[in-house]
């Protein structure tokens, strides 16, 4: 049978060839770390692009803010992922003398490029956050930065951890081209299963199922956070 | 001690305060009155600068407060607000509420831990004894979700009084709740006055407005049309434009 035959080349090399270290042991924590600390800054640095872009504009300092997070947003927006890996690990950071790595490199671009994308999902959390919070904080004499991250940002956490969720599952699959910048992940590890055996059918197939569980995961918890957050929702 | 200077305030074309110029003195019981959108809530939202006057000035204790110079968040510390949503925050249980921002000015630059253990077992007992006076020390756990209107309101007025503010003020704070939870409310804010707490009231209780206060504005257009005591205000009213409006609520 051509698939017992496929499954067994697969194995030789996965299984008893020991591969398998490497697929899960470099591969899927890099693309673990990638994804995880890319979101980590995504939402730091989405929250402040988002807090900026709520903020009231009458002075000069918020509109200056503004116009910078609104070219940060539109570049990352706008370019493939693949081009704003390229770009840091070819072009950017050689010029500027940078050597952090590749992995580092590709942290790094998540993380800017994740911003971007939280923060029109935070703004939308903020702005969904009854405006009387804001007033309230600000009447009893907190300032407007405190108030934002101890009473409007956390309940705007709690609206947007679904679309925040998503964001996340997202990354996990994006990170299956920083190969690209010649970083190793899940896809490049099995890549090279492929590449020494000449046989692609099941190395491919492992690795979507690989990838299928840790969205079902993600999915997952993301579900109980949901559920510890409702706590401050009517509850008896 | 509260000091409006031709207070105007203007969206776009139309003028919701016209140069008010008004004086509140401590211990001084303040109701507004008025029909809506004659301008009661706006007027008292620029007391503390909610709203930004467009022009005028309010002077709080020698302080004009209008000044971009001034720490406006200190001040306001010092003048508690009380919201017609109630607006408690709804992240934070009760007790939270009321020590949040207590502790968050208490403890900015304390960096000894037993000083800063002090401060905050000091304020979290002020906070249980302010909540055993409204009878919801039970609740100190609980977030303001589960409680009813008139416990929020209640809540949120124990809040501003953890503030030691020099005058507290009432946005319209029964209108929001149901009718049989308006009586704790005002019960709560009666006792405030009787223990001589200055506040500036807006609201539609007409019969709680001629109990508590010690002064009336009759407000209408963006003016101050008239006050007095609420025996003047109510019983002889002056301008056609009160009598009218005390005609169709009373």
């Amino acid at each position: 049978m051509d698939i017992v035959n496929k499954w067994l080349v697969f194995w030789e090399k996965f299984g008893t060839g020991g591969a398998w270290q490497r697929v899960l042991g470099e591969g899927l924590v890099n693309t673990l770390l990638i994804a995880f600390i890319g979101l980590l800054m995504g939402i730091v640095i989405g929250t402040l692009i988002a807090s900026v872009k709520v903020m009231p504009k009458y002075k000069l300092l918020p509109r200056i803010l503004d116009k910078i997070c609104g070219v940060y947003v539109g570049f990352f927006r706008g370019t493939p992922i693949v081009v704003q890996l390229l770009l840091a690990y070819y072009v950017l950071f050689p010029l500027c003398g940078i050597n952090i790595g590749s992995l580092n490199t590709c942290i790094l671009v998540f993380g800017l490029n994740s911003g971007a994308y939280v923060s029109e999902i935070m703004r939308g959390g903020i702005l969904s956050v009854d405006p009387g919070q804001m007033e309230a904080g600000r009447a009893v004499g907190l300032s407007y930065g405190t108030t934002m991250m101890k009473i409007v940002v956390p309940q705007a956490v709690k609206h947007i951890l679904p679309t925040l969720g998503n964001e996340l599952i997202a990354l996990v699959k994006d990170t299956s081209v920083v190969s690209f910048v010649a970083a190793i992940d899940l896809y490049k590890t099995f890549n090279e299963i492929g590449n020494k055996t000449y046989e692609y059918l099941m190395p491919y197939l492992f690795m979507a199922l690989i990838y299928i569980v840790l969205v079902a995961l993600i999915t997952l918890g993301i579900k109980c956070m949901e559920r510890s957050l409702r706590k401050s929702d009517r509850s008896n | 001690m509260i000091e409006a200077i031709n207070l105007t305030k203007r969206y776009g074309n139309l003028t919701v305060l016209d140069e008010i110029s008004e004086t509140i003195h401590e211990g001084e019981r303040i109701v507004i009155i008025g029909p809506s959108g004659s301008g009661k809530s706006t007027f008292l939202r620029c007391l503390n600068c909610m709203e930004d006057p467009t022009s005028g000035s309010i002077m709080f204790e020698g302080v004009d407060l209008t000044d971009m110079k001034v720490d406006i968040n200190y001040h306001r510390q010092r003048m508690g607000m009380v919201f017609q949503q109630f607006n408690l925050f709804n992240n934070k249980t009760v007790l939270q509420n009321i020590t949040l921002a207590p502790l968050h000015i208490g403890l900015k630059g304390v960096r000894d831990r037993e000083k800063r253990a002090q401060i905050k077992a000091d304020i979290e007992a002020n906070a249980h004894k302010l909540l055993q006076r409204i009878g919801l020390d039970d609740w100190a756990d609980k977030y303001p979700s589960t409680l009813s209107g008139g416990q929020k309101q209640r809540v949120a007025i124990v809040r501003a009084l953890a503030m030691n503010p020099k005058v507290i003020l009432f946005d319209e704070p029964t209108s929001a709740l149901d009718p049989e939870m308006v009586g704790e409310v005002l019960d709560l804010i009666k006792q405030l006055a009787e223990e001589g707490m200055t506040m500036v009231i807006v609201t539609h209780e007409m019969g709680f407005a001629r109990e508590v206060a010690s002064r009336v504005f009759f407000m209408d257009g963006g003016k101050i049309m008239e006050q007095g005591t609420p025996e003047d205000v109510f019983e002889r009213p002056q301008c056609p434009r009160l009598k009218e409006f005390l005609s169709k609520v009373l």
